[in-house]
């Protein structure tokens, strides 16, 4: 963190990039106007949170009408679970542009609150919607980034390829000496780490990441089923998540969904998180009993994403840290 | 035993790594958008000078160095150990050629220098900015030149060897610059 100085009150963007950020967020709305994706606006704050391990929530206490006793409200990680309500309404493909928040995350590239555009398309399958977001962000950083032709890499073939192991089948001491030869040192604990997932993340973002997305838009798809998240899984051996993300330049732009619709599954991995969180020490946080309501109402076949804006303008515009693209990163907010 | 978290780690902080002291040069973090969240670092080992990368999964702990950096003058050199007092406590203590290293023909007595020690022993030194020393040799220069141009080697009281105009002689004072080792002016 830097000192606090008479300068702190100014902005740490400059204010050409908060103008290209404002003409980006006009070319975003444009676009999906132009295809006839309605906007939407949800709450940021719920009763509810996600209880994924890896998102950390906010929150806050609302007293007042309504709750005369109070009330603890979740600030949204994502607008994820109040979209599909939407989406179980009846609204048809829509998007929203909003600020998220995700505590315990700063960094060269993240900021505890940033802006995400999310989008969800319905009858549209993965493929169908990696074309959509190729032709989103190849419009918005056009006459900004040059780029060869987008790539597609599955999950295994990226780690086939910069790692030398499937990560389907590795175990915990195969990916340990993968970290190992490609000289990523960690205390020994970690060796002791069983955990596959968390080797699998290790690897990802240490070796895999930073090759990704050289001078193009590389998607990675077909995760693990145990990185499914709120990813439909397709059968087979191994299963797999029907998940993209979305590199350039080796940072992660974009993570994109095949929808589950299915509640009950929905509610058993909900549980499953919940009971990873409680191995991990943090509090429980309440299900978002509306979300899996509005599953088990029927929720249309469709496919989601999330674009991480901020990093978007950064590549646009060439900033090495998330604080070049926004006004009042967390050490000036 | 004190130790820090990952959400404690910055630039500079002192730790243990590998059995020495350490200092955080570079942290890094670094996380998938739906997966664990790691601190990737760099630090310097601080009796070696080399850096070595280490990744921690956030929330992991490492154990805290004692290392503080102290305002000592410098006394004297008896060809062992340089020995250092503090100004405010008068306490001395001796810090071995290791940590002192190339420095040492920067030390002139009395001098105020920055002493690093680790649990209580010197570490290293580090000399003034600009030290001041008298040159105990260097060729005569040709007379008349004044335009510092060209420069010729000298040796300082320290045994230093530095760049001076031609125009400085033997016996003069100068200020030199002891991160760069160049000459600065008469003193």
């Amino acid at each position: 963190m830097t000192s606090r100085t008479s300068g702190d009150w100014q902005p740490t963007a400059a204010l050409e990039v908060l103008k290209l950020r404002a003409r980006m967020l006009a070319g975003i709305r444009a676009f999906f106007s132009e295809r006839g994706v309605l906007e939407v606006e949800t709450p940021c704050l719920s009763a509810a949170a996600t209880p994924d391990p890896a998102l950390l929530s906010f929150h806050t206490l609302y007293t007042g009408p309504l709750y005369p006793h109070g009330q603890t409200l979740y600030l949204q990680t994502s607008p994820e679970f109040p979209m599909k309500r939407l989406l179980a309404a009846g609204s048809g493909s829509i998007y929203q542009i909003c600020k998220v928040f995700r505590d315990g995350e700063a960094g060269r590239a993240h900021n505890p609150e940033f802006s995400l555009v999310e989008w969800y398309r319905v009858d549209c399958d993965l493929t169908q919607l990696m074309l959509e977001v190729d032709t989103l962000v190849r419009h918005l950083l056009d006459r900004h980034v040059a780029l060869a032709a987008t790539e597609k890499l599955s999950y295994r073939e990226a780690f086939q390829r910069h790692a030398g192991l499937d990560p389907h089948t590795a175990t915990a001491q195969d990916f340990a000496r993968a970290a190992r030869a490609q000289e990523i040192h960690t205390p020994p604990e970690m060796l002791a780490h069983h955990d596959v997932a968390i080797w699998r993340d290790l690897l990802l973002t240490h070796v895999i990441e930073p090759r990704l997305g050289q001078g193009r838009l590389t998607f990675l798809y077909d995760y693990p089923a145990s990185q499914a998240s709120l990813a439909r899984v397709r059968p087979g051996n191994p299963p797999l998540a029907e998940r993209f993300e979305l590199y350039l330049n080796g940072m992660e732009l974009a993570n994109g969904f095949h929808e589950l619709a299915d509640a009950s599954e929905q509610r058993t991995r909900f549980e499953r998180q919940l009971h990873a969180r409680s191995l991990e020490g943090r509090p429980p946080v309440p299900l978002d009993e509306n979300l899996l309501a509005a599953l088990a109402n029927g929720l249309p076949d469709c496919s989601g994403v999330a674009l991480g804006f901020d990093r978007l303008v950064m590549l646009a515009s060439g900033a090495r840290t998330i604080g070049e693209v926004i006004a009042f990163p967390l050490d000036r907010a | 035993m004190a130790t820090y978290s990952t959400n404690e780690f910055k630039t500079g902080l002192k730790v243990m790594i590998d059995g020495s002291p350490g200092a955080i040069v570079e942290n890094e973090f670094v996380k998938p958008g739906k997966g664990q969240a790691f601190s990737r670092v760099k630090i310097r080992n601080l009796k070696t000078g080399r850096i070595i990368e280490r990744t921690f999964k956030s929330g992991d702990t490492i154990e805290a160095a004692d290392v503080v950096d102290a305002e000592m003058q410098f006394l004297y050199n008896d060809g062992e150990f340089f020995h250092f007092m503090n100004p405010e406590s008068y306490e001395q203590l001796g810090a071995d050629k290791a940590a002192v290293g190339d420095n040492a023909k920067w030390l002139r007595e009395q001098d105020v220098c920055i002493v690093t020690l680790w649990n209580g022993v010197p570490l290293s030194v580090e000399p003034p900015h600009t030290v001041t020393l008298k040159i105990v040799e260097t060729d005569p220069g040709v007379r008349g030149d004044t335009s510092g141009g060209g420069g010729k080697p000298a040796t300082l009281e320290t045994g230093a060897v530095v760049r001076v105009p031609l125009f400085i002689q033997n016996g003069e004072t100068i200020k030199v610059n002891t991160r760069t080792g160049e000459y600065i002016s008469r003193a």
